[in-house]
């Protein structure tokens, strides 16, 4: 296993797969996410892109960020493309064309994943392309200015759907990308956040190796939109682990697997404040929603961890 | 010379595409298209090609997987008619911007709603602003012909734009003739293998494919785009003669039947100009000179060969298949283009004719010959054959 020493000297230089001189806001942990899931590849990479934060940040002609082949073709349709470049080098290799082995990456926000690119990821997942799907979730449509997407949380306010006299946010809890991938019966799903560059790297390297289709969600906090101080990404990735809002695991063939087990849980405030998302919910009259979600999230981590020790396969 | 066969213009589609064996063709099933891709299914199942085929879960994948197969490096190829290519539509609007040279087969069919599964030219109609190359064909010996034509075209390093090949849905798509099918070996080496530039499989050069362009530079992109639009007209022309070759047949921007002498001229697109050559042979049996110019490459639209063949007749009668709504039909705008430059103008009438299916017989284009010879025509005002009131 390599050492964060090690994957430091992958992600960093020319050599690296994603290089410096993108347009991301400064704070962003996209690019961190990115790099550190390029390098657990040992194979060359071609990058599948959905529009979004990552795209428009990193390939603005006539410049481009990306030292590995890369394609940006719509939002909705990352793993469709996906598929098609699966596709090609299955036939070129078969026909001799193409020598090397690859991996295929497919990158796209939650917007572009949980929301309008959820039927191409579905029919890609259920068609075993091999290829991995990397969900950089930052939940909402952050690259547009903060819209509420399907991984947007309960309570949080977004621009589509502000908290105001008559309305607290979002009233519906996020969709689970995770349990529904694993729906599809592939190899390997993976939850990860962009703090544990380890654990991040460790799953990209098993969805990169698995028989099959892999997905990788990766929190990845929103300096910009949720917006707080650019130098607490990691801070505030860390505390939803620590809160047991974002669960570190992977279901591997089916089997759960906590990754992460806060020794003690802390509570989801310490999450929520400093966000301007979540600022309303501190107010007397909503209180008793930061009570709700803390009962969601106690509620899914029991779940959660009942199928890690059942070991019921997904 | 070739082996004759009886097959539906789907299964020409399909034989077309065995013939070019290519690396992928993703598909997803709608009327009346559904044919080419179960024929091709089965050539895949049989071992008779060793493409790699890819059903997919809607259009809008499956345009987005034949796009991502073709920037890879693969030659690759799909089907679609109506909705279907509505559902797509974002992505055949992505793809010449890419320069990306799929070819596609487009059975013709009605655009709901209403809900129609027939024949007529309301879904192409919607897309030839986009950039795709559009070559239409009259019958399935042509929808046969016209495949690897579009191939060659579309890829040749001058072009690397996609192409459209259009067949009436069911009237061709469905109906068994005779068409002749020529060498495998022929028609593989005349579409060869397709170049590896620029392509992501390419892990020697490494490409940014699709990157973002603002306004500093995307007007220079679509002036390269339509450059190599305006370059159709001599790669058509080289293609179709290597093609003629093989096939003895001859591939022209556009067919004229019987019009150097013509009074009257009908302009229509694919099936229904067959049926005009017919109404043709009957009035000039009649003694009474007519014909048909149909048009085969549709976009780029060939404006000033067609006004060569049209300056002298006196009279042209337009017969769209799809209607632009508060507009001139379609094909009638472009001939009303091609006649604007001509010193004494040929009188003009455009017909809305066969929408949703409904059958044109021949009987009905001999009245609107009649018509046209008649004098009464009124260019501002489009005309319906066969309508009920």
């Amino acid at each position: 296993m390599p050492t964060l020493q090690d994957i430091a000297l992958k992600t960093d230089g020319v050599d690296a797969r994603l290089v410096s001189g993108h347009r991301m806001c400064a704070g962003c942990g996209i690019p961190a996410v990115v790099k550190t899931v390029l390098a657990a590849s040992d194979k060359p990479v071609i990058v599948l892109n959905a529009t979004g934060c990552l795209e428009v940040t990193s390939a603005v002609y006539p410049f481009t960020a990306w030292n590995t082949p890369w394609m940006h073709l719509t939002f909705e349709n990352a793993a469709a493309v996906a598929a098609g470049v699966e596709s090609a080098y299955k036939a070129l290799k078969r026909r001799g064309r193409v020598e090397e082995d690859i991996n295929i990456l497919a990158v796209g926000g939650d917007g572009g994943t949980y929301d309008i690119g959820f039927q191409a990821l579905s029919g890609a997942l259920e068609r075993r392309h091999k290829f991995m799907y990397l969900a950089y979730d930052n939940e909402g449509y952050m690259n547009t200015g903060n819209q509420r997407s399907g991984a947007t949380p309960f309570g949080a306010s977004t621009t589509t759907v502000p908290a105001g006299t008559a309305s607290f946010g979002k009233a519906q809890w996020r969709k689970n990308l995770v349990e529904i991938a694993a729906a599809h019966r592939i190899p390997y799903v993976g939850q990860a956040a962009v703090h544990n560059t380890l654990d991040l790297y460790k799953k990209a390297e098993k969805g990169f190796k698995a028989d099959g289709p892999a997905v990788l969600a990766v929190l990845q906090p929103c300096t910009t939109n949720w917006a707080y101080d650019p130098a607490l990404t990691m801070q505030y990735s860390k505390l939803a682990v620590e809160t047991n809002f974002w669960p570190l695991y992977e279901v591997e063939n089916g089997v759960v697997h906590i990754n992460v087990k806060p020794a003690k849980r802390r509570p989801v405030e310490d999450f929520l404040k400093g966000q301007s998302r979540f600022k309303h919910l501190f107010k007397t009259e909503n209180q008793h929603l930061i009570a709700e979600m803390q009962q969601m999230i106690d509620d899914e981590w029991t779940r959660l961890v009942k199928l890690e020790e059942t070991g019921v396969q997904l | 010379m070739g082996v004759m066969k009886a097959i539906t213009g789907a299964e020409a589609a399909a034989e077309a595409m065995r013939q070019i064996n290519p690396d992928v063709v993703v598909a997803y099933p709608i009327t009346p298209q559904t044919p080419i891709v179960e024929q091709f299914a089965k050539f895949v199942a049989n071992g008779v090609v060793d493409t790699e085929m890819v059903p997919v879960e809607s259009e809008h994948s499956a345009m987005s997987a034949t796009v991502g197969a073709e920037a890879a490096g693969a030659r690759a190829m799909s089907a679609t008619s109506s909705q279907g290519l509505a559902l797509m539509w974002e992505i055949v609007a992505a793809t010449p911007g890419l320069r990306l040279p799929v070819v596609m087969s487009l059975v013709n069919r009605t655009l709901s709603a209403p809900l129609n599964i027939h024949c007529d030219h309301s879904d192409v109609m919607g897309v030839t602003t986009l950039g795709w190359i559009q070559i239409f064909s009259e019958n399935a010996q042509e929808v046969y012909e016209n495949l690897p034509l579009a191939v060659r075209v579309a890829e040749d390093p001058r072009i690397q734009l996609p192409a459209m090949v259009n067949q009436d849905g069911f009237i061709t798509s469905h109906a068994v003739e005779p068409v002749e099918i020529f060498e495998d070996d022929a028609i593989r080496r005349y579409v060869g293998v397709r170049s590896m530039e620029r392509a992501l499989l390419d892990l020697n050069h490494v490409e940014t494919i699709g990157a973002m362009v603002l306004p500093d530079y995307l007007l220079e992109v679509k002036r390269a785009q339509e450059e190599a639009m305006s370059h159709v007209f001599e790669v058509y022309t080289e293609a179709g003669r290597e093609l003629t070759a093989i096939t003895g047949h001859a591939y022209p921007f556009f067919e004229t039947y019987k019009t150097e002498d013509a009074e009257a001229v009908i302009v229509v697109l694919n099936s229904a100009a067959g049926t005009a050559k017919v109404a043709v042979d009957a009035m000039r049996a009649k003694g009474k000179k007519v014909g048909v110019l149909k048009p085969i490459l549709f976009r780029p639209f060939p404006y000033a060969a067609v006004r060569e063949a049209l300056r002298k007749v006196p009279v042209v009668g337009v017969l769209d298949r799809s209607m632009d709504f508060g507009a001139y039909a379609p094909v009638y705008s472009e001939i009303r283009n091609v006649l604007y430059d001509v010193d004494q103008r040929p009188a003009t009438q455009s017909y809305i004719y066969g929408l949703g299916g409904r059958d044109i017989m021949s009987t009905e284009l001999e009245s609107v010959f009649d018509e046209l010879l008649g004098g009464t025509v009124d260019p501002e005002h489009q005309r319906y054959v066969g309508l009920r009131e």
